[in-house]
């Protein structure tokens, strides 16, 4: 009974990083009506920069991670003016192939760059035992600044005049626009914002599991869960829709073997998209 | 009445052409145009869902995937001939994807575009865990499967011939669907479904009906790749890449057109070819070919045949 405590916890803790991740892709579909295919990539990413301010610097890994963020930041700026500018406001499928040509070509790089084998981050901190079980340390302190960091993002868009904008040009372009808000900038520092989200996300994932180039794509997999149980475009939704996945994942996990979880996830999500296309969770929505 | 039209004279030249080449140049060709012709196959099949209705299917793979699965299942455990195989699997991935064309194609723009990810990993993780169809080291042809064909060099032909089959009927239908009342239907809920809707097309009905056409020649073929193959991955046979690959043939070509799916299929066959090979690039190949479909996309998205049509007026009356 306390394993399957455990594997709950876990799968909760987890889930949190989950819910940041999808935070960063729902944000920017919310704003700009974009999927982001480069999200997989942006959190790969943001695993390696984290590899390499720890391995180059030799900094501690916790505070390396909002260096990475603003890192993730600034080139997300620079890939909305190069690659998504020009496709807000046309057909879907325009904004999809913008966001994967970007992906294949950080993630062309990225292999040049690193080859596709697995790298990893030493991380010491004690973990939390229960009984015969031990909760690992570096879990809980990833999935608390998991939580800080979303904490942050919703204190910065109900309680700032930028993120007051951001939510405005969310809601309606022309009218923000006419308000004087100057929407293709604010667009912009949001799609940054998300990639940036992205990239802590894939720092946190780093301090966790060894990682490749290629593991982005199997997040970003799971951010599209997380979003669809959470209602596209719903930062708050995202979080809770990351801890239900924890909460299914662990408790399925002690029960099923780990290769089935990826069809309970992809049924449900198939599912729920068609049942409750707008989310389980109506938190936080205006409209 | 396509008898008359040039185009379909162009398509027997293009099957023609695929028939005869390795016939002449030999093996090496024919590997290349067998690759050729899978991409053209799903280009042209994945064209009836973004290029005609407009819905933009990123799971076209699972088609591919699925029929393969099912026709080597056919074959290597049930021992069932070749061509029982493709039919068999053409029409048990038809109907499945006819149940669930009615499920997802309620769904519009880019929640069908998620729910059609979600659709090619839950198949491949169910298909990787499902021990008949051999769990995620898949299952291996052996040679007693090729002996009716007349051993493993003459199937290698066989599988090659059935395949530019399978390309000459998807060009057809293509073309002949393009010309029809329900082709025409497509086109409206392309434009505006809800107008379509009030003016009599039954949208659910068509896009129910075009996303299970869509599926039957992909399944075949998907049979065929990995019959030749001789062995078949979850991994390999539904693959998300692929399936995004498809989309970008289509936009090198031209979406909603045929000629721009085949060509697009085609150039990146041979581009994709030409990068792995030389040595320059073949470490690059990502990078450029995510170069390139940027450029398409933000510069040129009518692709090949939609930058033609705009600068000769001629093409549109004989390329489709």
């Amino acid at each position: 009974m306390t394993g399957v405590i455990v594997s709950i916890i876990n799968g909760l803790l987890l889930g949190a990083i989950y819910g940041l991740a999808a935070i960063g892709l729902t944000l920017i579909f919310g704003v700009m009506k974009v999927i982001n295919l480069a999200h997989g990539a942006m959190i790969a990413l943001g695993m390696f920069a984290l590899y390499l301010l720890v391995s180059w610097l030799g900094i501690n890994p916790y505070l390396a991670v909002p260096v990475v963020g603003v890192g993730g930041f600034l080139m997300g700026f620079c890939i909305y003016w190069i690659a998504v500018h020009r496709v807000i406001g046309r057909a879907e499928l325009m904004s999809l192939l913008a966001t994967f040509a970007v992906s294949m070509i950080i993630v062309g790089v990225g292999t040049v760059l690193w080859s596709t084998s697995p790298y990893n981050v030493q991380v010491d901190m004690p973990g939390l035992s229960i009984g015969r079980y031990t909760i690992p340390g570096n879990h809980i302190v990833a999935a608390v600044v998991a939580i800080l960091v979303a904490v942050a993002l919703y204190l910065f868009l109900y309680y700032t005049r930028l993120g007051k904008a951001i939510r405005a040009v969310a809601s309606n372009r022309q009218a923000s626009e006419l308000m004087g808000i100057p929407s293709t900038r604010v667009l912009a520092i949001a799609f940054g914002i998300g990639i940036g989200i992205a990239a802590v996300a894939g720092s946190l994932i780093a301090t966790l599991f060894p990682f490749t180039i290629l593991s982005g794509a199997s997040y970003e997999l799971k951010s599209f869960v997380v979003t669809v149980l959470g209602g596209l475009g719903n930062p708050a939704g995202a979080l809770l829709g990351g801890l239900l996945l924890g909460l299914i994942e662990g408790s399925v996990s002690p029960f099923v073997s780990v290769s089935w979880t990826p069809v309970i996830e992809f049924s449900l999500f198939v599912v729920i998209l068609i049942l409750f296309p707008a989310g389980l969770f109506r938190v936080g929505r205006g409209r | 009445m396509m008898i008359k039209r040039p185009f379909f004279w162009m398509i027997v030249a293009t099957v023609a052409v695929f028939a005869i080449a390795p016939l002449v140049g030999g093996i090496g060709v024919r590997e290349s145009l067998f690759l050729a012709a899978i991409y053209m196959i799903l280009a042209l099949n994945l064209n009836f869902m973004i290029g005609y209705t407009g819905y933009v299917n990123f799971g076209s793979i699972v088609f591919f995937g699925l029929g393969g699965t099912l026709g080597i299942f056919a074959i290597t455990v049930w021992g069932w001939p070749l061509w029982a195989a493709l039919i068999g699997a053409g029409v048990v991935v038809a109907g499945l994807a006819l149940l669930l064309g009615l499920g997802i194609l309620r769904l519009r723009g880019a929640y069908f575009a998620l729910a059609t990810i979600g659709v090619v990993e839950a198949t491949k993780a169910f298909v990787s865990n499902f021990d008949p169809f051999g769990g995620s080291t898949g299952m291996y042809i052996s040679f007693s499967a090729y002996k009716p064909l007349g051993g493993a060099r003459e199937a290698l032909w066989v599988a090659y011939f059935l395949l530019v089959a399978v390309l000459g009927i998807s060009l057809l239908l293509s073309f002949w669907i393009k010309r029809s009342r329900f082709g025409l239907g497509l086109f409206a809920i392309r434009e505006d479904e809800d107008a379509a809707m009030v003016l009599g097309v039954k949208a659910p009905l068509f896009k129910a009906i075009i996303y299970s056409v869509s599926s039957v020649l992909p399944a075949i073929a998907g049979v065929l790749f990995f019959f030749k193959n001789g062995v078949i991955q979850p991994e390999q046979a539904f693959d998300l890449t692929l399936s995004i690959e498809a989309i970008v043939m289509l936009m090198l070509g031209g979406q909603g057109t045929v000629i721009g799916a085949a060509l697009g299929g085609f150039a990146y066959e041979q581009f994709r070819g030409y990068l792995l090979t030389s040595s320059t690039f073949s470490s690059f190949h990502l990078v450029i070919a995510g170069a390139l479909l940027l450029l398409i996309v933000l510069f040129a998205p009518g692709g090949l045949i939609g930058w033609a049509h705009e600068r000769w007026a001629i093409t549109r009356k004989v390329l489709e």
